[in-house]
Parts: structure tokens; sequence; C-alpha cells
């Protein structure tokens, strides 16, 4: 047990914590709201076991999906995001990722920004399109997606920045 | 067998996403469809008491408007006492034995969900309380769904603002049938579906429950009617049906309890062994 399994685990239940109590009765014009628990999945260490991220991503949709009734819509797009994570992360920062200096928790820089970007996209796209099921309401996936996407990307780039890890 | 093994510890990391994918997604399907679904639900020992802290703080706030509206109740009830012809007649007893038909539990919505398409609340009362699956819930101004899954101290109730609900309901008017579904568009409406040319229909026209299912009894409040719309090809109507209650603000609701159901649902079963 060193002190990043305790970060992260302590991240896992205050961020399921932050969702259910807070994000998930914002209703903004009745439908929007933010998702900003994915941010465990983004932030989880980026040399960290690939398996141990499944799992727990896992487990965290499951979680979600046991607060809001919803089958397990949520645990399929986090482990959507949890699969293609590494992708993205090549996609958005090129080489350094090889030499896994990359850091979420900083400065907001464009690559920060498009990682982020693209890995909500992906989340929310998968998540409405489960959640719908219908081809009917395809054009509603396709609002919700765009309009929770931006609703989320503002949470976690605040949410990243009220918990920095202060410099010394 | 050696490259079984290789294989396996060679794409560990992509045959525990598939399998775990595979898990989600059966469950994802599950829930949609309508009935014996057995994937979790939020009427469990954790999140009823998570939604049950959640609503103690909540209700503070609503503590005026939910005093309006018991007054407002009591004022009803009141009148309907005071223009009894004569208030000491004995109530009226719907069967033979005596047996009151229909039986009312109180309980407490807890956690409330109108933004997506399958909609469902969790209410603060379960099977000690005598809840049980298929039980309608209603409140003081109209329908409000359906018991779906039940817990010791917990249910789920699947919200007429489901796109997998389906009820009875008649217009009061003409006792004319239709269907109740929610087209996921706008919090306010419902459509009643399948409603016969022949009956006639006019904006504001109040609807009603039918009372051909076991779940309501009859006669229970819906909505009015907003607007008509006329299928062509099914020479049907489709009514938009603009809610009594406010679906965002729902408060104490009474669940209730047919005595006949399970009598008639043994009944049907016997005379449709097929269905």
């Amino acid at each position: 047990m060193n002190s990043t399994v305790l970060v992260n685990i302590a991240r896992f239940i205050l961020l399921i914590f932050a969702q259910v109590v807070i994000f998930n009765n914002f209703n903004l014009f009745g439908f929007i709201n933010p998702y900003p628990y994915i941010l465990f999945v983004m932030l989880f260490p980026v040399n960290g076991n690939k398996n141990v991220l499944l799992l727990t991503s896992f487990l965290l949709g499951i979680t979600m999906d046991m607060f809001s009734n919803s089958g397990g819509v949520h645990a399929a797009s986090c482990l959507v995001l949890a699969y293609f994570r590494p992708v993205i992360f090549k996609f958005a920062f090129g080489l350094s990722y090889e030499y896994q200096t990359v850091r979420l928790d900083d400065v907001l820089t464009p690559e920060r920004f498009s990682f982020i970007l693209i890995a909500v996209i992906i989340h929310h796209f998968t998540l409405f399109l489960l959640e719908v099921f219908r081809l009917v309401f395809f054009w509603d996936v396709l609002l919700r997606t765009l309009s929770s996407t931006i609703f989320s990307i503002v949470v976690c780039i605040i949410l990243i920045y009220m918990f920095k890890p202060s410099r010394r | 067998m050696q490259q079984i093994f290789q294989f396996i510890f060679k794409n560990s990391h992509r045959l525990l996403f598939l399998l775990l994918l595979g898990i989600s997604l059966v469950m994802t399907i599950q829930a949609h469809s309508f009935h014996k679904s057995k994937v979790i639900s939020s009427a469990n020992f954790v999140t009823g008491g998570v939604y049950t802290q959640m609503n103690n703080v909540n209700e503070y706030f609503h503590l005026k408007t939910q005093n309006d509206a018991l007054a407002k109740e009591n004022a009803d009830l009141r009148r309907m006492i005071f223009n009894e012809k004569d208030s000491a007649k004995p109530p009226v007893i719907d069967t033979i034995r005596g047996v009151r038909k229909v039986d009312v539990i109180v309980s407490k919505v807890i956690h409330n969900s109108y933004n997506v398409h399958e909609n469902y609340l969790t209410i603060n009362s379960g099977s000690l309380k005598g809840v049980k699956p298929d039980m309608g819930v209603v409140n003081t101004q109209g329908i409000i769904g359906i018991v779906d899954k039940v817990s010791n101290n917990y249910a789920t109730v699947i919200s007429i603002l489901n796109v997998k609900s389906q009820i009875n309901a008649k217009i009061k008017k003409s006792n004319h049938f239709g269907s109740l579904v929610w087209n996921g568009k706008n919090t306010g409406y419902v459509q009643l579906i399948d409603v016969p040319r022949l009956a006639s229909v006019r904006k504001g026209d109040t609807i009603v429950t039918g009372g051909q299912s076991v779940i309501f009894p009859a006669n229970i409040n819906i909505g009015t009617i907003s607007k008509i719309y006329t299928d062509n090809e099914t020479n049907y109507y489709t009514l938009d049906i603009k809610l009594f209650n406010d679906m965002t603000n729902l408060g104490y609701v009474y669940i209730v309890k047919s005595r006949d159901k399970e009598e008639i649902e043994t009944l049907e079963k016997q005379s449709k062994p097929n269905e």
C-alpha cells in the first residue's frame, strides 16, 4: 500500500460521492448533466497496471449504474474509455507518452485539453447510445452527447485545477 | 496446451476487456427489456441509505410547498364530506364478504430521475411494509408509476416518464380506452395512443386510469388533452396529455395494493395458458 494506491482509492470514493450528491442533480434544461466521475479513469497513473484499470473502471461504472438504475450502461462506457485510454494518450501527447512523463493534473496545455476532450466524447457517446438504446432517438443521442460533453469538460477542468497537487 | 496459456497470458488485457464489456452489455440489454430484468437496482442498502440522507436534507427546502399541497388535499377531502348527502351513511362495501378491494401504503420518493428516456424513482418502503412488484403508485394529483423492484426497505418505481411504461387509460367523458406511453421528449406531457376514431375527443378533456388492468383502480386522474393527432394509416388518435402531476417535484406518494390482483391474475393465466 503506497500513497498512489491510497490516493486513487480516495479519488474513486470522492468522485462517486460528488457525482451522486451534486452532479447528478444539475438537470440543466431538464436533461443535461455533467459526468466528471470519469476523471478517475483519466487520472489513473499512466504506467499503472492496465488490468487493474479495467477492473476498477468496471467497478466505478457498476456503482454509478446502481445509483441511477441503468443496468450496465455506465460500466460499459467506462470500460470502453479505459480500454482506449492508451490510444488517446498516444494521439494527444505523441511521443512523450512513450517515455511516460505525462501528467494530466497540471497547467492546461493544448495536448492535455485534447486528451480530456476526446476521452469525454468517447465516454459520453457510448453512454448515451447505450442509455437510449433506440435508433429512433439517434439525434437525441448526439444532442445529449454534445451538450453534456461541453458541461463535463468545464467541470473536469475546474476539478483538476481545484485539486492540483501543490508545488513545493 | 502451452500455446493456449501463452495466448491467454499475452492477451489478458484484451480478454479481460471483452469479458467485462460482455457482462455490462448483457446487463444493459436486460435492463432495457421490460420484464424479468434481474440487474442491480437502487433498491438496496447502500444506495437507498445514501438517497435517504440526501432526501433528509432536501426535504427542508420543500416544506412550504408540501404544507400547501396537504392543506389543499384536506380541503378537497372536507368538501367531499360536506357534500355527502348523509354523512352518517355506512361505507360502501364492494363485495358480499365486505372486504375492502384496495389498500394504500404511504411512502416517500427519495430519488427522482426525469432526465433520461428510462426514468425510475426510488421510494423508502419495501417488502417489510408489504410493497410488492407491479403495484401502482399514485399521489393526490394523479398517477406516478408502477413498482419495479423491491428490497426490504426500499423499492424502485418505473415512472410514467419511461418509454417502456404502458398503462391502460381512458377518456373520462366517453369511456374510450387507450394506452398511455411516453415519447421521451417533454417531462410535462405523455401520450395516449390507440384511441379509436369513433371517440369524440376535445382539447381539455380529462384522462383517467382505465381499470382494465389490475394495477390501478379505475378513475384516478392523469391529465388533460392538450393536442390531438390523427394517424392516417391506422385510424387511431394519438393524444398529447398534459399531466396534472409535476413529475420533477414529487414528495409523498401512495402505493395502491389491490386485494383481488392475485386472484384475477391466476384466473387469467388459467384461461390463457399459452401467453
